[in-house]
């Protein structure tokens, strides 16, 4: 139930972002973390972002991803 | 005592098949039984799905814990949720783990098909919405979860005060980990040698919540993220640990978790809810392990505001979920598993929920033991 998915900031406005994960599109409340950008890579939980990724952070995770043979936060 | 990400650091160019020799390595210079424990459903699913504790040398066992919010629910929680809903002006918005969970008599899923107005939603914002869009409904949203959930249900509290609603109320039962952890740890019944520590409550809390755990009780910690190379990395670290005698908190999930969490999040969860006494499903009460809603928002808090009754309440006979939750046993050893408690008709949550243990086990173990 604690499960969060990384996606990508692709609309923003306010406190109200669309996320984009792994093209599908949704509706996310970013009032909980700072300084929410375009761009961004965020981990999304019950419609909130709940963390930030930095560059490092999503390449890490991309290359987990990669070793296992599956799809990364692109979109 | 200090946090680290783990003197390998993260994860990243190391691969199952570099990982497997050293945790084999470590765990014959260990040379006795350990036992680590994760408490998150999620940790649980990943390494049900992966294998991985077929991967482990032998001496090396992984448990399930109470990871699971829906699994620790009590169940004199879902009898006032069904309760609740049989009230002809209440629409109960929940997360749709819940559904199917059953109470003394009844479960959510039931009471929908008979008639009550029970609403699935992705997000407390969701319920908000509902009670935006029925002004004239009592909208009461079922607020389970861990420290990952709570903010964003304190969120929600917060939002429908700023817009002066009065049909929105939270029915919270909200727990934290810390605290069911020691209790887990003062359980003489069986020995824990390590936490594999949930990724996503930590990215709230902050990973300097578990070092009491490691001070007061010389266990180490490892906070650790979702992918199975995350969970081997992190049995690796542990076992390091406990190979050299130490007892840290370390973070192998160090691309999302920090020392000091998400600040904004802890905020929003000081100003909505207060620390309480919490009852677990299979673990009784633990003192500090719950979160209450606070007088400044009683207006929202369905207990009060409804006049909502807890009354006592027993699991089904023969369900051994308590003993699973504590990993006392595993779930063939209870005589109901597989045979009358089925995921199509659980008798226990640990067999409702996709994160239960017992699923996991009914879903993965069996084909494997086939």
């Amino acid at each position: 139930m604690c499960l969060a998915v990384p996606a990508k900031i692709v609309e923003l406005q306010g406190t109200a972002a669309t996320i984009s994960v792994e093209g599908a599109l949704r509706e996310v409340d970013v009032s909980l973390i700072e300084e929410p950008r375009l761009g961004d890579f965020v981990l999304v939980h019950a419609g909130f972002a709940i963390h930030k990724w930095d560059p490092s952070e999503v390449d890490e995770w991309e290359s987990i991803r990669a070793a296992a043979g599956l799809p990364g936060v692109s979109g | 005592m200090g946090i680290d990400s783990g003197g390998g650091g993260t994860p990243r160019g190391e691969r199952m098949n570099t990982l497997i020799p050293s945790i084999n390595a470590l765990a014959r210079r260990i040379g006795r039984e350990v036992n680590l424990m994760e408490v998150c459903g999620t940790h649980t699913m990943t390494a049900f799905r992966s294998g991985l504790r077929q991967l482990l040398p032998r001496n090396v066992r992984l448990i399930s814990g109470p990871g699971c919010p829906v699994c620790v629910t009590d169940t004199n929680y879902l009898d006032a949720a069904i309760s609740l809903c049989r009230r002809p002006d209440v629409l109960v918005a929940t997360f749709g783990d819940l559904l199917r969970v059953p109470g003394s008599e009844s479960s959510l899923e039931n009471e929908r098909a008979a008639g009550a107005d029970i609403r699935v939603v992705y997000s407390p914002t969701d319920a908000v919405a509902l009670a935006r869009e029925n002004p004239d409904r009592k909208i009461v949203f079922l607020g389970v979860g861990f420290e990952t959930t709570a903010p964003t249900v304190a969120a929600s509290i917060v939002a429908a005060s700023a817009a002066g609603l009065q049909n929105y109320f939270v029915l919270a039962a909200h727990k934290t980990m810390p605290h069911a952890m020691a209790a887990l740890l003062q359980d003489q019944q069986i020995r824990i040698d390590g936490f594999i520590c949930p990724g996503n409550v930590t990215v709230i809390t902050g990973a300097a919540i578990y070092r009491f755990i490691c001070e007061q009780y010389r266990i180490p910690c490892v906070v650790t993220g979702f992918e199975p190379v995350d969970m081997l990395k992190a049995t690796a670290m542990l076992l390091t640990q406990i190979a050299d005698g130490r007892a840290e908190v370390e973070i192998e999930y160090s691309r999302s978790v920090t020392d000091r969490g998400n600040a904004i999040a802890q905020k929003l969860l000081a100003e909505v809810f207060v620390e309480c006494d919490a009852g677990w499903r299979g673990l009784g009460m633990i003192p500090r392990s719950g979160l209450t809603i606070r007088a400044k928002y009683a207006a929202f808090d369905a207990v009060p505001a409804l006049g909502v009754q807890f009354e006592p309440a027993q699991p089904h006979p023969g369900c051994r979920c308590g003993d699973v939750l504590r990993g006392l046993i595993t779930p063939p050893d209870c005589k109901l598993f597989g045979t009358a408690c089925t995921p199509t008709n659980p008798f226990g949550p640990c067999m409702v929920s996709s994160e239960g243990t017992c699923a996991a086990y009914f879903k993965y173990e069996r084909r494997r033991a086939a």
